[in-house]
């Protein structure tokens, strides 16, 4: 199969430069190089046959490049180890239309350049069927025109809306946007009778873009946002800008936009300021990790959108998610002994969704795939229940948020 | 005929540039040649500024933001070519390096690299949070050159990544051809005498305020068209360009390289830029070699890699 590909891709390559009257060195020899490749494959190819005496069972090559280190690594690593994981638990299975999955994983370190190199290896030098990653949105966005030009489907790990939005032909998502979140939060602070609140913002990129989307969308749901403060990614310390807020005239919930270790500053600093006004965080602090670093006391009572994997136990039995959100918690442990975050799901619900198009297209083929995937439809996943449309490459509505809140150190349904 | 150390340089690296393709086994490699050579433009404006005049910066990266964010936006909103926003951004780049370097470099001793690193730092914080017309630390697309499609018109083409390596090749062979004249010019006596001993160099007539000016000034420039250049290939740029890190990178990729030496500091950066692609495998441990092997050279080399080899090779010969 993959053979058939490469040789197809090879001779494609071989016409395309055939035709070039432009008389250039490097061209020549690449030509040559890929004649030569050419051969060799065919002869690889007769070898296996000969050797195993079987058809040639080849691999479906899967690309990711995620920040397992840097200022993203709480994201990108529980996304590395899944991806490991359950690579490693379909292939054991007997992998994909009895294809293995070989899995070429990198570690962008969250930064845009060198994903976007990456990527370029992904494509050129491994010859992946398809990439998930891109955990953050600056490295998302550098790797989809290398995607694009090789045309390949690409599952984006990343909030913005940007990534999806317009549509692009080989671009998809799993997590939800950051509009979503500010509209749930919403929706919550109206049915509470909240009209004026404050903003407390960090200025990295997932804090800067859920501000935006949220001072979007705020105007919708009647409520006023009569304070907006903002701190930088390292800051120790938000009691100045919490205390400027808490003297609003009116105010009556604080929405906190933000991921990394600002939201559990800003929570810490809330309690000790004795505030007693309702505080909302984001899904960027949907993991235990917070309430850790936060304490238990001061995170108790503040209100998050967050998946169904945060609450796994709490959901009733008749919950299309459960036995999913069960499962991988339970693979998730039995390999590394802690429960997966949110930002773990993320990467399990992409590798679903392609090895579910793959199934469904019955080969590895990219441009196959990519239909497939957009056909995809009431795929449940950790984050919700997928729906690809060709208008839609996000998947999701707001019914796959669940408003949590944080009782006693531990996540509650709030709804 | 006997060729002239300039000469030889800019041959090897020419030759270089131009046969390393023969060796690729897939077209990846050209993105890497690309961002050596996008590294080695950057880096040769260091050799300028630190090997020439002696001056440390530890904000170059800021500069390099500028050049990025005017190609970015330029075209955008001013409605400019992208090579012309590369031209704006190398100008911004100057003016901005002249007005702070011109109180700065009056005064002896290590000012300059205080001062740079807070402009770097001042760039990358302007980059990150003036998201209405930066767009923010997500980053912001960026136009396309346009030159691939005017080369594909003519005859020649070349796929992306084929095209940034012979175009960024080119970039790197110029910058080199200019820092390499500007080395035994009057400013470059000028600035590897004050380089030797400020006094010595008054002495002798040399206005040595102005001459660090001018090499700071150049070297930014170069900064700045190494960042443009970054982000006309990504057509992507975040404000990690501008960022501190990048900065320590210029430096480090100059220094163990040999930062007395054109082709010495692009090796460094060559060795710095490929370092990551080959420890994929040990990512864990990428700082931690990196850090090795510059106390290594820092020891045993302080000339920098390139120097200290030749000369032990010499050494030999004689």
């Amino acid at each position: 199969m993959k053979f058939m590909n490469t040789i197809e891709k090879d001779s494609s390559r071989l016409n395309r430069k055939s035709s070039i009257s432009g008389c250039f060195c490097i061209r020549f020899f690449r030509k040559t190089i890929s004649g030569l490749r050419l051969d060799a494959l065919a002869l690889g190819a007769l070898m296996a046959s000969g050797f195993a005496g079987t058809s040639a069972l080849a691999d479906i090559r899967i690309g990711a490049t995620v920040s397992e280190t840097g200022p993203a690594a709480f994201l990108g690593d529980p996304e590395a180890r899944t991806l490991r994981l359950l690579v490693e638990k379909i292939n054991a299975a007997g992998g994909v239309n009895g294809e293995q999955l070989k899995l070429f994983l990198y570690d962008d370190g969250g930064d845009p350049n060198k994903a976007r190199t990456f990527a370029t290896r992904l494509v050129e030098d491994d010859e992946v069927q398809a990439i998930i990653g891109g955990t953050t949105t600056g490295t998302s966005m550098s790797i989809i025109p290398i995607a694009e030009e090789a045309e390949i489907p690409f599952i984006s790990l990343a909030g913005a809306i940007e990534i999806i939005d317009p549509v692009k032909e080989w671009v998809f998502k799993t997590p939800h946007t950051d509009r979503m979140a500010c509209e749930k939060i919403f929706a919550d602070m109206k049915k509470q009778g909240y009209t004026k609140i404050g903003l407390i913002s960090g200025t990295d990129g997932f804090g800067a873009s859920m501000r935006k989307q949220c001072l979007d969308v705020v105007g919708g749901y009647g409520i006023e946002v009569v304070g907006d403060e903002s701190y930088g990614p390292q800051d120790a310390d938000m009691t100045p800008q919490l205390t400027n807020l808490k003297g609003k005239p009116g105010i009556q919930a604080i929405l906190n936009p933000g991921f990394g270790q600002g939201p559990s500053i800003v929570t810490r600093n809330y309690a000790q300021l004795g505030i007693r006004l309702p505080l909302y965080q984001s899904h960027g602090v949907a993991s235990d990790g917070f309430i850790a670093l936060a304490g238990k006391d001061a995170a108790e009572g503040v209100r998050l959108p967050g998946t169904a994997l945060l609450v796994a136990g709490l959901l009733p039995d008749g919950d299309p998610q459960k036995p999913v959100v069960t499962a991988y918690i339970e693979d998730y442990k039995g390999s590394h002994g802690t429960a997966p975050t949110t930002f773990g799901g993320y990467a399990h619900d992409a590798l679903r969704i392609y090895v579910d198009a793959v199934k469904r297209a019955g080969s590895a083929e990219p441009a196959a795939v990519r239909d497939a995937i957009e056909a995809t439809s009431g795929l449940v996943g950790t984050t919700g229940v997928v729906t690809y449309s060709p208008k839609d490459h996000l998947g999701l509505d707001l019914s796959a948020f669940r408003l949590l809140e944080i009782r006693n150190g531990s996540w509650a349904l709030a709804e | 005929m006997r060729l002239s150390e300039k000469q030889w340089t800019l041959l090897i690296l020419a030759a270089l540039i131009a046969l390393s393709p023969f060796f690729f086994p897939s077209s990846y490699y050209y993105r890497v040649g690309s961002l050596i050579f996008v590294n080695g433009l950057a880096v040769t404006g260091i050799v300028i500024l630190t090997g020439y005049a002696g001056q440390i910066s530890l904000g170059h990266a800021g500069f390099a933001g500028i050049g990025a964010y005017a190609c970015a936006l330029a075209p955008a909103h001013l409605g400019l070519h992208p090579a012309l926003a590369l031209v704006l951004g190398a100008a911004i780049s100057g003016v901005l390096a002249f007005l702070v370097g011109r109180p700065i470099l009056r005064l002896k001793g290590y000012y300059l690299a205080v001062a740079s690193l807070g402009l770097g730092i001042l760039v990358a914080m302007a980059l990150a949070n003036e998201s209405w017309i930066t767009g923010g630390p997500d980053g912001i697309k960026v136009a396309d050159l346009g030159l691939r499609a005017v080369l594909k018109s003519q005859g020649l083409d070349l796929s992306n990544t084929e095209f940034w390596y012979a175009f960024t090749g080119l970039a790197l062979l110029i910058g080199a051809w200019l820092a390499l004249n500007l080395h035994d010019s009057p400013t470059g006596r000028a600035l590897r005498a004050l380089h030797g001993s400020e006094i010595a160099a008054r002495t002798v007539g040399i206005d040595v305020a102005r001459a660090k000016l001018a090499a700071f000034v150049i070297s930014a420039v170069y900064a700045s068209v190494s960042g443009s250049l970054l982000a006309l290939q990504n057509r992507f740029i975040t404000p990690d360009v501008a960022g501190y890190m990048h900065s320590i990178e210029m430096v480090t990729m100059a220094v163990l390289g040999g930062a007395g030496s054109v082709l010495g500091a692009i090796f460094g950066a060559g060795i710095l830029t490929m370092l990551p692609q080959v420890l994929t495998v040990f990512a864990e441990y990428e700082q931690l070699m990196l850090g090795l092997v510059m106390m290594l050279v820092m020891i045993f080399m302080r000339q920098g890699l390139l120097p200290s080899v030749l000369r032990l090779i010499r050494g030999r010969g004689e």
